[in-house]
């Protein structure tokens, strides 16, 4: 046994309201530069749909992940060692800028300088790339969004895999939901693994991956590596970068960026301990079904006293020990069984998880139009299917699914009952495998959701960690950083 | 051309060349490691790319490895070896002209990209025309001096080169005079060849030196390290 700890991330998507604060605040810190205008470390994404870049989720296009060959073992989808150098010259598992969007900015200047003219000026679009003129903008970072665009073309999103999609397309039956998605921090990345140059590593302490902005040689296959497409190549340095887990701020204790500033407090910061020996074993069990269970297996309780002897045996720190105690990931992950990985079968072992959204169908069930089971409404009639939730987070099995909507239910039921009549009911604790107790934590948690109670984050220890004199002055993700140039105004320096 | 100009060009300049190509590598590692990459432009055009540059790196790695083997292998090994002179010129002139048609139709891809695509031709940098450029015109020539080789069939000429860069990488004194009398286009080829380790340090080149062969021989897949280390 090798116990590591991991920063992870959970993100209740039942409270997500698509507002893309994470995305803007993120976007500003991180990305707002030339060659990295296109990549969003983090950004919100409405499902059903394609996503960004298109068709992210489909592998058998993009060759993410790993697979688990005839012996057993697992190696990237994109094929050993050898077969990956062979790609080097020209990658065909790596998406064109327009499977992200070509980046445009508008003629600003144009609304000042036209001349007289019986029709309003407008700005019209130009591309950042080649600085021509765009006729048509044909993609965004966000271009579904709330449903935008044609069933037809949205409809091949990968999580409709074996559901009879075709009513969803109609107007009465359709459902939708937000994903916000950013670097999954795996335990077994794929990116990592593919990088011939070595320059993308897992830090030890606290498992943010990152690339190694020195050593990258931009041979991009962790682009092609990563099923997330959560690596992005930056176009102007040559060089990949990706969501760095905001680690100045966590190294100082403070939660990302994204986390920070979500609006609806959807975002939880914690201490994960696992054993690392265990992580070649939990990626390759046979039946990606099983992906969930082997991941939380590898998961060690940071309550058993044998746990922590042995975490601080293997050089985590004390204060990384008493965080993982009370750690909000632990709870939703292990204890209340709220909370999935996204796509467990890319068999990466992801470290950012989600609490599966609930649909509004509680007027329906009063109506008597939806049944009701044990004082909640039947969760496999919610408008968003069980279906594509568990394709979504457990590789399409269903009972995890169904079994934590209906604590999810169950708790707004039970505190309903304790606020509105005062008389809170235990049977309606007790149905879910849950008693009143730990509903009014989950409560406490999720609903009240204090900054305190969701970004538990101990700091990093100075010996561990990178010298702050030698990145005076810099940017926090390279020395050489340069602000986006901003467009051309009437006021301002132009490009 | 005169004594002078000889001795300069294939005596004293091929160690600049190196001498920049050494030093300035090391420089440039040492001091700006970030901007040592291969510069890929995949991202921004597909297009061209599976065949373009499939073509120009096989064909011109054939070429490389075909003139640092040719070249450097002393010739008495290939006397023991029983290969006739001649033979080998024949050799040289199939497998370099294979490779060299191959990377010919590579590099006359990737140039079309290069300045014909917008995307491609707006993020590039004038080192980077620069080196498609001279890598087109020294390609041409090397193609080129196989026509000249092809009048005289009997190793003399191959052995003189084999003799000038053996002294060249071995400092012996006087293998300038072994290429005075050769074709100009040989000379010119050589210039060139020396012209580009000059320029090496300076252009995206330096990503040769970085090919990741090592990454075979990783132990497992992962990578974890300490911050800072």
């Amino acid at each position: 046994m090798k116990i590591r700890a991991q920063i992870g991330m959970v993100l209740n998507l039942d409270k997500c309201i698509g507002c893309h604060t994470c995305t803007v605040s993120c976007k500003n810190v991180w990305t707002s530069r030339e060659g990295v205008e296109y990549a969003w470390f983090n950004n919100v994404e409405t499902k059903p749909g394609v996503g960004y870049p298109k068709e992210w989720e489909n592998q058998e296009k993009w060759n993410g992940g790993w697979e688990r060959l005839a012996n057993g073992k697992i190696r990237p989808k994109m094929g050993g060692k050898a077969r990956i150098l062979s790609k080097i010259f020209s990658n065909p598992d790596l998406p064109e800028i327009d499977d992200y969007y070509e980046p445009f900015t508008f003629d600003y200047e144009h609304l000042h300088s036209a001349k007289e003219s019986e029709t309003m000026p407008t700005a019209r679009p130009r591309s950042l790339i080649s600085g021509e003129r765009m006729e048509k903008i044909e993609g965004g970072p966000n271009w579904e969004e709330i449903l935008g665009g044609e069933f037809e073309k949205r409809s091949k999103d990968k999580n409709f895999d074996g559901i009879e999609k075709k009513i969803y397309g109609e107007f009465e039956n359709t459902f939708m939901m937000y994903l916000p998605r950013l670097c999954e921090h795996c335990l077994n990345p794929t990116c990592v693994a593919v990088c011939p140059s070595g320059a993308m590593y897992k830090r030890e302490e606290d498992g943010i991956v990152l690339v190694d902005q020195d050593k990258c040689r931009g041979w991009r296959m962790c682009v092609s590596g990563c099923p997330y497409k959560k690596v992005y190549y930056n176009w102007k340095s040559g060089k990949s970068e990706k969501c760095l887990f905001c680690y100045p701020r966590i190294e100082a204790g403070e939660p990302t960026v994204c986390s920070e500033t979500c609006v609806g407090r959807i975002r939880y910061l914690g201490v994960m301990l696992y054993d690392a020996d265990r992580i070649g074993e939990a990626a390759a069990v046979e039946d990606t079904q099983d992906l969930y269970q082997s991941q939380l297996d590898i998961f060690l309780d940071p309550n058993d006293p044998a746990v922590r002897r042995q975490a601080l045996k293997d050089g985590v720190p004390q204060a990384w020990v008493d965080a993982a105690v009370k750690s909000p990931i632990w709870k939703m992950a292990m204890d209340w069984k709220i909370a999935f990985p996204l796509h467990p079968e890319f068999r990466t072992l992801p470290m950012v998880w989600y609490v599966p959204p609930l649909s509004p169908i509680q007027s329906a069930a009063d109506g008597g139009q939806i049944d009701w089971k044990g004082g909640i409404p039947d969760v496999r009639s919610l408008r968003i299917p069980v279906a594509y939730l568990a394709n979504l987070l457990t590789a399409g099995a269903e009972a995890p699914i169904v079994s934590a909507l209906e604590r999810m239910l169950a708790m707004r039921a039970y505190m309903r009952q304790k606020a509105v009549l005062n008389e809170p009911i235990e049977s309606l604790a007790t149905n879910v495998g849950l008693t009143g107790d730990i509903i009014e934590e989950m409560y406490k948690l999720m609903a009240i959701a204090n900054y305190e109670d969701r970004f538990v984050i101990p700091t990093s220890h100075r010996e561990n960690s990178e010298d702050a004199f030698d990145l005076r002055g810099g940017s926090g993700l390279f020395e050489t950083a340069k602000p986006h140039p901003l467009p051309t105004t009437a006021g301002g320096a132009g490009k | 051309m005169t004594q002078y100009a000889t001795n300069f060009l294939f005596g004293i300049f091929p160690y600049i060349c190196f001498a920049v190509l050494i030093v300035g590598s090391i420089a440039r590692f040492d001091r700006d490691q970030y901007s040592w990459r291969s510069g890929s432009s995949q991202l921004l055009r597909r297009k061209q790319m599976r065949i373009g540059s499939n073509l120009f790196h096989v064909g011109i790695l054939v070429i490389l490895f075909g003139h640092a083997g040719g070249l450097l292998t002393p010739i008495f090994i290939f006397d023991a070896l029983g290969i006739s002179h001649g033979a080998k010129q024949i050799l040289a002139m199939a497998a370099g002209g294979g490779a060299g048609i191959l990377c010919f139709i590579g590099l006359t891809m990737l140039i079309h990209r290069r300045l014909f695509d917008p995307r491609i031709r707006n993020n590039s940098s004038f080192g980077d025309i620069a080196v498609l450029l001279l890598l087109y015109a020294q390609l041409i020539l090397g193609m080129g001096t196989i026509l000249i080789s092809a009048q005289h069939l009997d190793g003399d000429e191959m052995v003189k080169f084999m003799g000038w860069a053996q002294g060249i990488v071995t400092f012996r004194g006087g293998s300038a005079a072994l290429v005075a009398e050769v074709h100009p286009v040989f000379k010119l080829h050589l210039v060139l060849g020396m012209g580009l380790l000059l320029v090496f340090p300076f252009t995206r080149l330096v990503h040769i030196f970085s090919a990741p062969i090592w990454y075979l021989g990783r132990r497992g897949y992962q990578i974890v390290r300490m911050a800072g280390r």
